[in-house]
């Protein structure tokens, strides 16, 4: 999946076909390294209109029928911290 | 917000002058501008990205992160009230405080910023001085003109010490940050041997007071104790031998690599006697140009800021009697004051099973109250992410006691193991590789009981989520660091640390543990210390004396068993 920061606010975005949307869930995964790539080249050449920062991909995988990232940071990042679960997108807050 | 039934006390503490205003406001006016061409594009993220920094702005993992300085841990209730306020108004209603005696807000957006700065301005805060290679925050010993252990109060040279670096031109380039700290006690509460530069107010052989100037100490990747590098400077000489010190840093230090670039770094592939033998020369130097010389007026001006407030007299010395409750916070979290009828009150912010240093806006708003009735206005943040009322009378602590109850803030664990130093860890940082909070929270309700607590005396935990150590884990008699092992949490115990006076460097046991056996293992050399442990000792002189051996075989035979 590829990821990066909303610039105004720093919330955690997922893209999703040209866009970005605000929850892991509905983002979009990539079956494969080619097109991962792809849609990094495109973020980072958005990068001018400046809405985003920092794009990067992370690696995914099924888990219960459910898309989860492999990494632990990826897991919070996309959760919010694991000490204050009334915060972050698992309570269901955006930072906008 | 002021608590309409509390009057807002203005404490004893440096004020800004025109100057310092003029110049924060305009820093202000200046990243505003910064933020703006930001948000039109005119300035790209690579080019806004060291004035982010340098204005204490940085992305983390959830939103922005914004630090505000508190100048060697100093607040005013006013200032309280303001925090709360940015955590209410800007976050998400609760703030942390740091390592380094500072706040950070965890959600902030850009577009709030500029604001931010504005209302901190107003009651004489700033974020700038928090990242790149400069001088950072200074810190001191957070009893400062509150205990009858020191020579004198330590506050103002840190503040003539903030002042002479703020944007020194000759160090705002430096190869990597550097930290100062300051005391004026034999006991040392502000880890002064971990900082890059360290002075500890001394008397000499004549009586007089000056100065013991030490360098080279730090922790991250290379952790070391610092060196003495003068046992006595002149009062009037100090800024001259401080700036020697960093001329040196600065001309000699390696810039061709990262890890390479601390004065730690340099100092030791030289040799202390080396290190002394250059700054003895630059000193001289400035010495003989006599341009830096600091003038009693000037050290007496801004001591004055720091005049002790009037306590009141004819106080009664004995402590109140109000249960048990009460006795065992008197035993842990309170310290004997300069003035009779007065102490020192710790309010740890680590009532098992809390985030170490979380507090939230009520909470500040009534701290601040606090402050007010029974403080003089002013509180003090500690390295070990705790909060000191400096000037309490002794008839007051049962009330205030109370109050700290009604908090959650009332745990009598001062410097005891639940006292846990914990950074941000994975859960917010950036640069983390594993979590801190969650270990110390495991461990701390699992050495919840406060009987058990108390048989184990004193015994400092400190914890990193990765090798940077903001959580000071080489300095824990018990230090634990996070590391990331293909994307999972790992822990690594290490034993003998001290940021004290016997400052130490802990030992790395072996390998790590995972996320939950890590409180195990810490419960396991606990037990052994608990075994081995002789009259008096406390669990650092146990391991000083017996070694790692016994606590490794208990930490990982039972690991492996389990």
């Amino acid at each position: 999946m590829l990821t990066a920061n909303r610039l105004r606010d720093g919330d955690v975005l997922y893209r999703k076909g040209s866009g970005w949307v605000l929850f892991l869930a509905e983002g979009e995964v990539y079956a494969d390294q080619a097109s991962a790539d792809a849609a990094l080249a495109a973020a980072n050449a958005e990068l001018v209109h400046n809405t985003f920062v920092a794009p990067y991909l992370f690696e995914v995988r099924e888990q219960n029928g459910k898309i989860v990232p492999v990494k632990e940071r990826e897991i919070i990042r996309a959760a919010g911290p694991t000490v204050h679960p009334n915060t972050g997108k698992q309570a269901g807050q955006v930072n906008a | 917000m002021l608590n309409p039934l509390v009057k807002q006390v203005d404490p004893n503490m440096y004020r800004y002058d025109e100057f310092d205003a003029q110049f924060v406001g305009e820093r202000v006016n200046q990243f505003a501008g910064q933020v703006a061409r930001r948000l039109s594009g005119e300035l790209t993220e690579d080019q806004f990205k060291p004035l982010r920094l340098m204005n204490g702005l940085y992305l983390q993992l959830h939103a922005y992160m914004l630090r505000i300085a508190v100048p060697y841990g100093t607040l005013s209730s006013k200032q309280m009230r303001k925090l709360a306020h940015i955590a209410r108004t800007y976050d998400k209603g609760f703030g942390h405080f740091t390592t380094r005696t500072n706040m950070q807000f965890h959600w902030i957006k850009l577009v709030d910023v500029p604001k931010i700065l504005r209302e901190l301005a107003d009651v004489e805060m700033h974020c700038y001085l928090f990242c790149g290679n400069c001088v950072r925050n200074v810190t001191a010993d957070q009893f400062a003109g509150a205990t009858a252990e020191e020579i004198e109060d330590p506050r103002p040279l840190a503040e003539i010490i903030r002042q002479w670096s703020s944007l020194h031109p000759e160090f705002v380039f430096l190869a990597r940050k550097f930290k100062i700290a300051v005391g004026a006690t034999k006991a040392d509460r502000a880890a002064l041997q971990w900082h890059d530069m360290a002075v500890q107010v001394v008397k000499n052989d004549q009586g007089r007071t000056g100065y013991l100037v030490m360098a080279g100490g730090g922790m991250g990747r290379t952790p070391y104790v610092a060196h003495v590098m003068s046992e006595f400077v002149e009062r009037e000489d100090i800024l001259a031998y401080l700036e020697a010190v960093l001329r040196v840093y600065n001309q000699d230090s390696r810039r061709d690599n990262i890890h390479k670039q601390r004065i730690k770094i340099l100092i030791n592939a030289i040799g202390p006697e080396e290190m002394r033998r250059r700054v003895a020369r630059e000193f001289e130097e400035l010495k003989r140009m006599g341009t830096l010389q600091l003038p009693k007026e000037e050290l007496d001006r801004i001591a004055a800021y720091f005049a002790p407030p009037k306590f009141d007299t004819g106080l009664s010395d004995e402590m109140p009697q109000a249960g048990k409750d009460f006795a065992d916070w008197v035993n842990t979290n309170v310290h004997a004051h300069r003035a009779p009828g007065y102490a020192i009150a710790t309010i740890t912010l680590k009532t098992p099973g809390q985030v170490p240093g979380d507090i939230t806006a009520d909470q500040m708003d009534t701290v601040a109250d606090l402050m007010d009735q029974f403080s003089v206005g002013e509180v003090r943040v500690t390295h070990d992410q705790n909060l000191v009322l400096p000037h309490v009378r002794k008839k007051d602590l049962p009330a205030i006691f109370a109050k700290l109850q009604e908090l959650d803030f009332a745990s009598p664990n001062s410097g005891l193991i639940t006292d846990i130093i914990a950074c941000p860890g994975l859960d917010y940082c950036d640069l983390a590789n594993a979590r801190s909070i969650p270990i110390a929270q495991k461990i701390a309700l699992k050495f919840a009981d406060l009987d058990r607590q108390h048989q184990i005396g004193e015994l400092k935990i400190k914890i990193s989520g990765c090798i940077n150590a903001c959580g000071h884990h080489h300095a824990g008699h018990i230090g634990i660091l996070g590391v990331d092992k293909k994307g999972v949490e790992f822990y690594q115990l290490l034993l003998g640390g001290s940021g004290a006076e016997d400052a130490s460097i802990g030992t790395i046991m072996g390998p790590g543990f995972g996320e939950h056996e890590i409180a195990d293992a810490v419960e396991r050399v606990v037990n052994v210390y608990i075994a081995e442990r002789k009259d008096g000792e406390r669990f650092l002189d146990t391991y000083r004396r017996i070694g790692m051996e016994k606590f490794k075989a208990a930490a990982y035979q039972e690991a492996a068993a389990a």
